[in-house]
């Protein structure tokens, strides 16, 4: 019997016509790493909620045991007070303010007259920024640093809250795979001293990486506790436990039907910074797609994939851009999205809530939007034949909603995710770049995504997938190109190839 | 939202959410019935209610302008009011003071508000200045030039050729005589039968392709009442001169925005803007080109507004159109209108305006002072968006 730090029973929360945890036990013992696991809508995000006060004592049912002693939390205050910090998705730093006064945002430090003592606050933070490895000074902005430094301010912060529990939302989807490792690494440092951690994550690797222990949650229910070096302790075993079933194939089958013709073409396309011109994000690239092919763009964060996407989609990115396109062998100057929709190219964003969505519009008004002159008549809508297309559409890709009249901000992650889809297929694209087509959404949506995938190339469209998962990359393309730092550095058949080949591509040009 | 009012048809008759959705028309005829009984009776005299729309119709026709800016993120005009007195002073300086030719004035001084918008549209949205800032200094900007235009004193037109085109009654030969008039409810009718007619024709063509609509109790019901009110209205029109010029104009404008923002591309563009800027860009839509427009159409109608006071007052000073800005901002958000942007409606707009004018017009019948009239209304709008903004917090 090891020492309990933290013990939930039976907790239960109702939503408004949702049960959203039903009869949940978690179990922590001081000194471990334990994931939290399960698709979205889970329950995950809730638990952890409930156990950090921000839902108050009451408005759930069941009981929760810190240190073997009842607690009600009634505000995120009194839970920090207790040591319990809660380190959410969306990094919650302002971004004009210094590190050092983002660590003590709420919790001062003050001098005798109660104006603030900044030079405590400063070597406090910086005393702290260093237990956590984040070499810069504390008077550096954050908009300054990137987001896996950002990260470790947000671990700081929570050391200089005295942290004993460390709750951690997905706190890799926003880093590469290298900023990842180190802040997995760095977790596993801290619990040689001791300090307890609860990870949510979707990546199912990571888990396997650092973790002592997995709950895993499916319907808002617990459905059980994997103990590394007792259970079965791997992917193809947590995922069964998460969908309910064994996931044999996670990636569908394909007839590789690729043709001899070319879909898209770019010619030494070279992509300047649009706020630093003289730094060349994307250095004379070169490559083409096929029709009926999958070419998948492989990289680490910063490698300039999702510019070179969004500069070939109507410069929507970047300045001073050379090189030539071609479509079908016709070269074509896409100065605008519109243009390059006219055109029949599609980009999927990798940020489906600031770049793809109006969210707090209806699937049918988001369904249309890139093409509502298919549905106009001398720019007059023609509600019916909208409706009829944004059904159509919902259908096809399989979303699951009450109507199309649903604001699309209430839909899950997966579902906004299809509804997007949606929106791109409609425009009858015959290039289609999806930038992380599935990124931040469950396995089971992934799979319907790859469904649809496929079902594109079938028809004989071209599809550029932008992807950092490179499993996910291997097992859907039919060629990779993989870039480092603004070039292209490598190309394999997906056959062929291995996540150590293509990481041996990224490494041997970062070494250059 | 855009156009998508229609509710969820279902057998039960949802209470809350008949509220919910008509808020402010409820509140409009309680405030109605307050007044009718506080004025004892006075504030329904024909004369009134004629005056109320007329009154109020520059208000509309800047509403139905602001409403579009406000689309786009919440961002407001604020020169409109200036732009009325430069555009009105020039009109009257050029009528009174030059005798020139009262259609190409008009012609001139609309071309000149939509210059105004023009330039500020041109800031807004290409260059990127934030609109809070462009607007208040197209506010000094325009109200120097309109005094400079005045030369600081105040032009009043006499002009009958001009009056008549804003303020004059329509008197129909055969249906108006000098002791009757008849016009009001024959057009009245008219447009109740096009009311029926288009109701019955939607239903039809939704039952013939199979979508689900609202039970026909409650679509002939509302049509019904819109009926009622609307021929009561132009009874009490027949009862105080007629149909003016003026009623005309103010309907038209809104006819025509209401058109625009729920039944048009390009009006649903005003919405995708306000909702995720990014998003439209990387739909294809030129965004820069939307904030453009929707200022430019601000100007213009500003413009349209300036003449429509002069003729209403008969005359212009340095100081007319003062704080007009700020009714028809008023009455978009009394309306519904999202301070964020990407929602609201033209409809709501009119019952925010409406619901500002009766305020207005109830207390000056009772005698209440300019004082209390501005605090009141600053109550009724800060009530509004408060309802307005806990009512969306408890549904998302």
């Amino acid at each position: 019997m090891g020492d309990t730090i933290l013990e939930m029973k039976s907790i239960t929360k109702e939503f408004p016509g949702v049960k959203a945890l039903d009869n949940v036990n978690l179990v922590v013992e001081r000194g471990e790493i334990h994931a939290l696991i399960g698709e979205n809508g889970a329950g995950k995000s809730t638990l952890m909620n409930v156990l950090s006060g921000i839902y108050p004592a009451g408005t759930y049912n069941g009981e929760i045991y810190y240190n073997g002693e009842l607690c009600q939390f009634r505000t995120l205050k009194d839970s920090e007070a207790k040591g319990i910090v809660i380190i959410h998705q969306e990094l919650a730093l302002i971004p004009l303010l210094t590190i050092g006064e983002n660590m003590f945002l709420g919790n001062e430090k003050r001098n005798k007259f109660g104006m603030i003592d900044w030079d405590q606050t400063y070597s406090e933070a910086e005393k702290h920024m260093k237990q956590v490895g984040l070499h810069e000074s504390a008077q550096t902005l954050i908009k300054d640093i990137g987001t896996g430094k950002q990260q470790l301010v947000e671990i700081a912060k929570a050391f200089s809250k005295n942290v004993k529990l460390l709750i951690l939302d997905e706190p890799t989807s926003s880093l590469n795979d290298e900023d990842a490792k180190m802040l997995l690494d760095l977790l596993i440092e801290f619990k040689k001293d001791g300090l307890t951690s609860i990870i949510i994550t979707h990546k199912l690797n990571e888990i396997i990486y650092c973790a002592d222990k997995a709950t895993i949650l499916r319907d808002g229910s617990t459905i059980e506790t994997l103990v590394k070096g007792i259970d079965e302790f791997s992917e193809d075993r947590i995922i069964k436990g998460m969908v309910g079933r064994p996931m044999e194939d996670r990636y569908p089958e394909r007839k590789h039907n690729v043709s001899k013709e070319v879909g898209l073409e770019v010619k030494n396309w070279t992509v300047h910074h649009p706020l630093y011109p003289e730094k060349i994000v994307d250095d004379n690239i070169s490559f083409k797609v096929h029709k009926g092919e999958v070419v998948g763009f492989s990289g680490l964060q910063g490698a300039g994939r999702t510019e070179l996407a969004m500069s070939i989609f109507g410069r929507s990115y970047g300045t001073d851009i050379s090189g030539e396109v071609y479509l079908e062998g016709k070269k074509v100057d896409l100065k605008t999205p519109e243009q390059a929709i006219k055109n029949k190219i599609a980009y999927v964003t990798e940020d489906r809530k600031t770049n793809g969505l109006i969210l707090g519009e209806s699937i049918r008004f988001n369904t249309t939007l890139a093409r509502l002159d298919k549905v106009c008549n001398n720019g007059i809508i023609d509600t019916t034949a909208e409706k009829k297309a944004a059904e159509e559409m919902t259908e096809e890709m399989g979303t699951k909603t009450p109507s199309i009249e649903q604001m699309i901000g209430n839909l899950s992650g997966g579902n906004q995710q299809k509804a997007l889809l949606g929106k791109w297929m409609f425009a009858e694209p015959n290039v289609l770049i999806l930038d992380e087509p599935t990124r931040g959404i469950d396995v089971g949506a992934k799979y319907d995504i790859y469904c649809l995938i496929n079902q594109m190339v079938d028809n004989g469209k071209s599809v550029i997938m932008i992807s950092s998962e490179m499993p996910e990359l291997i097992g859907m393309c039919d060629r990779i190109y993989i870039m480092n730092e603004g070039e292209l550095c490598g190309e394999v058949e997906a056959k062929n190839t291995s996540q150590e080949e293509i990481m041996g591509y990224i490494m041997s040009a970062a070494a250059k | 939202m855009a156009n998508n009012n229609e509710s969820v048809s279902s057998g039960k008759f949802d209470i809350a959410g008949f509220f919910r959705k008509y808020t402010m028309v409820i509140a409009l005829v309680v405030v109605f019935i307050i007044f009718y009984f506080m004025t004892d009776g006075r504030l329904l005299y024909a004369q009134n209610m004629s005056n109320l729309l007329l009154q109020n119709g520059y208000v509309l026709v800047m509403a139905c302008g602001m409403l579009l800016c406000i689309l786009t993120g919440g961002n407001i005009d604020l020169s409109v009011g200036s732009v009325i007195c430069l555009v009105g002073g020039l009109a009257a300086v050029m009528i009174s003071n030059y005798g020139m030719n009262v259609y190409l004035t008009i012609i001139i001084c609309l071309l000149i508000g939509l210059a105004c918008g023009i330039w500020q549209g041109f800031w807004i949205g290409y260059v990127r200045i934030p609109p809070f800032i462009t607007t208040l200094g197209g506010m000094f900007i325009f109200r120097g030039f309109g005094r400079l235009v005045l030369n600081s004193k105040t032009v009043s037109v006499q002009n009958k050729a001009f009056l008549n085109i804003f303020t004059a009654y329509i008197k129909i030969p055969g249906l108006d005589t000098d002791e009757r008039i008849l016009s009001p409810l024959v057009i009245g009718a008219i447009a109740v039968i096009v009311l029926f007619y288009m109701k019955i024709s939607s239903r039809a063509s939704k039952a013939k392709k199979g979508y689900r609509q609202n039970s026909a109790v409650a679509d002939f019901g509302s049509t019904a009442v819109i009926s009622v009110l609307l021929l009561w209205y132009c009874n009490l029109l027949c009862q105080y001169k007629g149909i003016s010029v003026m009623l005309v104009w103010v309907v038209a404008i809104c006819l025509i925005y209401n058109f625009i923002t729920s039944k048009t591309a390009f009006g649903r563009y005003f919405y995708a803007v306000g909702g995720n800027e990014k998003a439209t860009k990387l739909s294809g839509i030129n965004t820069d080109r939307v904030y453009f427009i929707a200022y430019a159409n601000m100007g213009l109608l500003a413009g349209l507004c300036g003449l429509l006071c002069l003729a209403r007052v008969g005359s212009v000073n340095g100081s007319t159109g003062n704080s007009f800005e700020m009714d028809a901002i008023g009455s978009c958000f009394i309306g519904g209108a999202s301070a964020y942007g990407g929602s609201g409606t033209i409809g709501g707009v009119i019952i925010g305006a409406l619901l500002l004018g009766v305020i207005n017009m109830g207390m000056s019948i009772m005698g209440i002072g300019d004082s209390w009239q501005y605090v009141v209304k600053g109550a009724v709008l800060l009530i509004a968006v408060i309802f307005d903004v806990l009512s969306s917090r408890k549904t998302s």
